[in-house]
């Protein structure tokens, strides 16, 4: 981001991620040359630091009552719906476009998942509610519907050559006037099936702890074999390999930050009704799979390198034989899984289906992938950044209402931090570091401002 | 260099695209053989890429027929084009910004492993030989292309072409972006290219770099074919002249060749 002055003199410890022309070369051990050998992304990183500054901020505002375990663990699953739609809206960015209907999808989608397992099953079948396989039979079918609808978006955007916004603002509006057209008339369904409801992580919907312990587990395994796997990839086609003292680390911190969520917030936070450590909440469990899910799609998949490669450049990625329609048209297929995954985990978090279900959600969805790094003008963005985006959002507005700050404020905040995150990004890209400063400034003084007026 | 009596790689024959009622190329007929460089001049406008966009697939041509070692083929798209060894380096570079070299590179025909995932290590192992061929300097195999220098772009857009082992090479401008020093360093390595036995269309600006680097020198001027050359018979001012009068050297008068000289005309 910043340019690096160094002494040319000193030796290149690191390895060709560094530019080569003799404009610069990474000096000896100081912080920076360690991140730079890391391949660390800084932005990423940014957005962990700032996530850090906010919880402290609250903890003290709010006298210690925002990094308790409760706290943290409601956190969690709060923000997980908006944080699996935003991994697909990354995608959906990346390749200059943009999806205003996911809030009335997701609403469409889980009132249809309400409506199967609570009358259409129950008339069409005769079975009743709470039967053995009724969640993943409703489940699977809502996940297929929200692809299809998907597909149907995403045909008309690459294929009819209707612009995205058009077609995503058609989708906001018909979606939810389906809800209120469906055999219910838009009435609240409610109760509904029992293993439905665990999806939305209610008293019962967690893993417990030792399974937490073995989810733990299981990732630390799965990052240690990663590095290791990267290490012996790169050693085989004799590239560069990242110094051993930085892949260890890189394997510690990783492997303490997953013992730390689960011992320190998961499994420290008893259930009110059993007493019992509550462990990861289910949707926090489902966010952890589509998040590992997506980023391996992203990051290792043709489908990913193509949705990149035609963000950063549509020419150069239609010249290369990339069928650029089919790929999005795919991002839509994705979103509208998405949308169906955060429908069942708010319908079920709700144990009702409404219909002004996910009404707004759409902006928190763009703005969560926004404030992770997502790029309008294209190509840039990653998933764990849109992930972090979410929490951001969800922090700001958890410890706002620790602090009781009216709801009106508590908007005017989110947006003044939507905008301000974007600007400092922007000033970073230029290098422009007073402007960086200043609109960091500007940004945190009339957050204050409403902070401190909006108490009740 | 060019051995006039095999089968020519291409032959292209009375190819014609129009935009509406504008014929942006009108009939050209050429051929290219393994080994040679035939420059494609003429003004702006005169279709010179857009009769090269007919070989590479990026817009289909309305009429005419391309043989290929002689036998017929159909190219729709960039694809086709591929799958007959064409690779094109366009003027743009056409690069993916944010992706890095190894990416760019495999563009559209990613190495992947038994799963299907992207093989990355494999890609920018192949990425490194063959940049150690073409600029051994270069190393910035992970960074996105976006912050290396045109030359630097200009590598990889060839890398691309090198790579798949192409046999028959289009070259839109290549050195219009680049330095001095940047230029030289493509000339010579379309003379190397050459020497391994690839055909090459160059179409260029600049009449210095075409004397010295092409074998033939082909002239269009308003979707014409004004005609083909072999650039030992000819001189630079013949070629000026066809390229601006729209005639052979030995249709020209010498009224017109004075012209080509006088102020205002080029």
């Amino acid at each position: 981001m910043t340019e690096i002055t160094a002494d040319p003199s000193a030796a290149p410890q690191t390895n060709g991620a560094v530019p080569s022309d003799g404009a610069a070369a990474p000096p000896k051990h100081t912080w920076r040359s360690i991140l730079a050998a890391s391949e660390v992304d800084t932005r990423l990183l940014g957005l962990v630091v700032a996530l850090g500054l906010i919880w402290i901020g609250f903890n003290i505002l709010s006298g210690g009552d925002f990094l308790t375990a409760r706290n943290l663990w409601n956190l969690s699953v709060q923000s997980a719906s908006i944080a699996v739609m935003a991994t697909g809206m990354v995608l959906i960015i990346v390749s200059r476009n943009i999806d205003l209907s996911v809030g009335s999808l997701l609403g469409f989608l889980g009132y249809v998942m309400a409506m199967m397992q609570w009358r259409w099953i129950p008339e069409t079948f005769g079975l009743g509610l709470d039967r053995p396989f009724t969640w993943i039979v409703v489940l699977a079918a809502g996940v297929a519907l929200g692809a299809l609808i998907g597909a149907v978006q995403g045909f008309i955007v690459s294929y009819v050559k209707v612009p995205a916004f058009i077609v995503s603002l058609g989708g906001f509006l018909i979606w939810r006037g389906l809800i209120f057209r469906m055999g219910a008339k838009g009435q609240t369904i409610a109760p509904l099936d029992h293993n439905f409801q665990l999806l939305g992580g209610g008293a019962s919907g967690s893993l417990g702890e030792w399974k937490s312990w073995a989810l733990g587990a299981i990732a630390c395994v799965a990052v240690v074999l990663n590095l290791a796997q990267t290490r012996r990839r790169r050693r085989r086609f004799e590239l560069s390999v990242r110094p051993m003292g930085i892949d260890v680390g890189i394997g510690a911190l990783s492997c303490a930050g997953i013992i730390a969520a689960i011992g320190l917030v998961a499994n420290r936070y008893k259930s009110p009704i059993t007493g019992l450590p509550t462990g990861v909440a289910y949707p926090v469990a489902i966010l952890i799979v589509v998040t590992l899910g997506m980023t391996y799609l992203t990051r290792r998949r043709r489908f990913g390198r193509y949705v990149f490669a035609y963000g950063g450049n549509p020419e150069a990625a239609e010249l290369g034989g990339v069928n650029t329609r089919r790929t999005i048209m795919f991002t839509f297929v994705v979103m509208g899984i998405l949308c169906a995954i955060s429908g069942a985990i708010q319908t079920a978090r709700l144990n009702a289906a409404v219909t002004n279900l996910g009404v707004q959600n759409e902006l928190d969805v763009i703005a969560a992938a926004v404030i992770g790094g997502t790029s309008f003008a294209g190509g840039v963005g990653t998933i764990p950044g849109a992930v972090l985006g979410a929490v951001v959002m969800q922090s700001l507005r958890s410890g706002m209402v620790l602090l009781r700050i009216d709801s009106p404020s508590q908007d005017i905040v989110v947006g003044v931090v939507l905008v301000t995150a974007v600007a400092i990004d922007a000033a970073l890209r230029l290098g422009k570091k007073t402007v960086v400063a200043a609109t960091l400034a500007v940004g945190l003084l009339v957050a204050g401002v409403i902070i401190q007026t909006g108490r009740q | 260099m060019s051995d006039t009596t095999s089968t020519p790689l291409v032959e292209m024959r009375d190819m014609r695209v129009s935009f509406g009622g504008l014929h942006a190329v009108d009939g050209v007929t050429l051929d290219l053989k393994a080994g040679e460089v035939v420059a494609l001049v003429g003004g702006n406008g005169a279709g010179k890429s857009t009769l090269m966009h007919t070989l590479s697939g990026a817009h289909p041509a309305d009429a005419g027929q391309i043989l290929i070692d002689g036998k017929p083929v159909v190219i729709r798209n960039p694809r086709d084009a591929r799958a007959h060894g064409i690779e094109v380096i366009y003027q743009k570079l056409a690069l993916a910004d944010n992706i890095d070299a190894a990416g760019n590179v495999f563009l559209g025909r990613e190495l992947r492993t038994r799963t299907g995932s992207l093989d990355d290590s494999a890609m920018a192992a192949a990425t490194q030989s063959v940049m150690q061929r073409l600029n051994p300097r270069f190393k910035n195999l992970k960074t996105p292309v976006k912050s290396l220098s045109g030359g630097q772009r200009q590598s990889v857009a060839i890398a691309r072409a090198v790579h798949f082992n192409a046999r028959i090479l289009i070259m839109d401008e290549p050195t219009a972006a680049l330095g001095p020093a940047e230029t030289a360093q493509v000339d010579e390595l379309v003379t190397q290219l050459k020497r391994e036995g690839i055909g090459i269309f160059l179409i260029s600006h600049d009449i210095h770099s075409v004397f010295d680097l092409a074998d033939r020198i082909s002239v269009m001027l308003q979707g014409k074919l004004v005609g083909t050359v072999d650039r030992a018979d000819v001189t630079m001012d013949e070629v000026l002249a066809m390229i601006i009068v729209g005639k052979m050297p030995a249709d020209v008068s010498s009224d017109e060749m004075a012209g080509l000289h006088g102020p205002g005309t080029h």
